[in-house]
């Protein structure tokens, strides 16, 4: 294959990827739109077979086909709750990728620009590869949510970005000489440590905003890796991820009210420090699955507001059910989705979809909120940061400036919890403690199967 | 400098194309772009065939497996999260039936 065709199927598939944005951007066009982005990468693999003389022709192949199993097994049996560490996974195992080859390619590298670009390369992919770990981490509750952080912890960070730039510079003197294997390893492990100082003090509510953030930062390494191969596609579509993830990130962070910088370096600031794992002891008004039933059965009115909680517990199917009832009995009922319930922005849209709960049901937050003062009762199941007042009442909180959903605009609210545990913020909520506040302790699953149960004898 | 302006070029679109997108789809979009990426595969298959010592062979591949997980498993798990909102939006036209709890079938 000569290299204008080649080209030519390169630039076919970076058009795709443009259209696979596009697409995923609508909700009509987003399946068609990721087909076109996976036709578009199909092509781009085969075309690199094609064109290029390569030697390790089985190897390679049979790696490719391994990765391509696995890959497609673990999408597919992966839970749906599981969904942001998955993707915090990919994207980890991108930016390795991508500073491997641009390691192998560094001691060819034609040019000083190439060099550069090769070191950039090895830097940002650790960094994404090493956040992504802690991220995945923080979700998977291998570790703790909440945010870390340690006296010294912005000058140890500082240190440890000028000591980056340092061994950079050292690698690329020898590698103008002779081989940088000595400096360019002491840039990874580096690199590494910076990235997971880098997501340490994120608090764990808003670790869905740094995969974004890690997201757009991987597609940037590939978009240099692209410049040291000098492969067009490489660098289209690196840049495409790289500048489309930073615009995402920012939506996400304006959903959350928040800005990306307090999110990054709050906890620096003292910003998200006020949270606290222990449950408080004040009294609250707790309630048994048939009291619930009678408070629903009888309303005309009932909004519900899933949170993480409800997906976790797998309940999705069993309120869908309760729901079902509800409407046989004449109660309105609708659900009030927060854009960021569940552990990334969209996911309880995800969660639901997958309950087979009717689009037309999900009311977003600005449309249930101005439904709540009509509202007997809030059915609150899993969720707590996302209908917590203090986002409203409270400057100190750490979730202050948030939008929320005003499920204390509504004449009764009813929270499904395990426990007074705060929430994945770590945040005492009020609301718990209120007088039109009713609280039922247990399992979602079990407490809305109870409360149907109820229903029934109604 | 070809190269920069396509690098230059390729930032406005990748700012333009996703201007306005609902919260809904910030999911499957994040997790699009992320396959996207995995783009590197063609970067990874490049250097690993023009490889020649073992030490450049291992890493090669290591970098041409992680590439293909984050390609093919992006792709198919974002697939797999839109044909549920696919499945939702039918939902009303096709009655009502509650469905079992557990995975969806491949």
């Amino acid at each position: 294959m000569s290299r204008d065709w080649s080209d030519l199927a390169y630039l076919v598939a970076a058009v795709c990827f443009i259209l696979a944005l596009k697409g995923l951007s609508g909700p009509k066009t987003a399946r068609a739109g990721n087909l076109i982005g996976a036709a578009g990468a199909v092509l781009a693999v085969g075309v690199v077979f094609a064109a290029e003389d390569l030697d390790h022709l089985v190897p390679i192949l049979a790696t490719i086909v391994v990765g391509a199993v696995v890959g497609t097994v673990v999408s597919r049996r992966v839970a749906m709750t599981a969904m942001p560490q998955l993707v915090a996974a990919f994207n980890g195992v991108g930016g390795a990728a991508a500073a491997l080859v641009a390691l192998l390619e560094m001691s060819d590298a034609g040019s000083k620009s190439t060099l550069v670009a090769a070191l950039f390369t090895v830097v940002l992919g650790s960094v994404s590869f090493a956040g992504s770990a802690v991220t995945f981490a923080k979700l998977q509750e291998l570790m703790t949510g909440r945010p870390i952080t340690f006296p010294g912890g912005p000058a140890l960070f500082a240190g440890l970005v000028v000591a980056d730039v340092l061994a950079c510079w050292w690698a690329y003197e020898e590698q103008l000489t002779h081989s940088a294997e000595l400096p360019a390893a002491l840039v990874v492990l580096v690199s590494l440590v910076i990235g997971v100082l880098f997501v340490l003090p994120v608090g764990g509510a808003d670790v869905p905003i740094v995969i974004s953030l890690l997201n757009a930062f991987t597609g940037l390494t590939v978009a240099a890796s692209g410049y040291v191969l000098g492969n067009t596609l490489l660098i289209v579509a690196g840049t495409l991820v790289g500048a489309s993830g930073t615009i995402l990130t920012r939506m996400m962070a304006a959903a959350m009210g928040r800005s990306v910088s307090s999110i990054l370096f709050g906890a620096f600031q003292g910003g998200s420090t006020a949270g606290s794992q222990e449950a408080s002891d004040r009294p609250v008004r707790s309630a048994q699955a048939e009291d619930v039933a009678v408070l629903l059965g009888y309303a005309r009115k009932v909004v519900i507001v899933p949170g993480y909680g409800l997906a976790v517990a797998q309940a999705q199917h069993t309120i869908h059910e309760l729901v079902e009832m509800l409407e046989a009995r004449g109660v309105d009922v609708s659900y009030g989705i927060h854009p960021v319930a569940g552990r990334m922005p969209g996911h309880m849209n995800v969660l639901l979809a997958e309950a087979s709960v009717p689009y037309e049901k999900l009311k977003e937050m600005d449309e249930a909120n101005s439904a709540f003062a009509q509202t007997d009762v809030a059915l609150v199941v899993g969720a707590n940061d996302v209908v917590n007042p203090a986002a409203k009442t409270d400057p100190g909180s750490p979730i202050y400036g948030m939008p929320i959903l005003s499920v204390d605009d509504a004449r009764a609210v009813v929270f499904l919890k395990r426990s007074m545990r705060p929430g994945f913020a770590g945040i005492e909520n009020e609301l718990l403690y209120d007088p039109r506040t009713t609280l039922l302790f247990g399992d979602a699953k079990d407490s809305l199967t109870k409360v149907l149960q109820a229903l029934k004898g109604l | 400098m070809a190269l920069l302006t396509i690098f230059v070029l390729a930032v406005f679109v990748g700012f333009e194309v996703i201007s306005k997108v609902s919260t809904v789809l910030h999911t499957p979009l994040m997790s699009g772009a992320n396959a996207i990426h995995g783009v590197i595969l063609v970067g990874a298959v490049i250097v690993t065939g023009q490889t020649e010592d073992t030490a450049g062979l291992l890493l090669g591949l290591a970098a041409v497996l992680l590439a293909t997980l984050n390609l093919v498993g992006g792709f198919v798990v974002t697939d797999r999260m839109l044909e549920m909102f696919g499945r939702g939006r039918r939902r009303p036209a096709e009655g009502k039936h509650a469905r079992g709890a557990g995975e969806p079938k491949p």
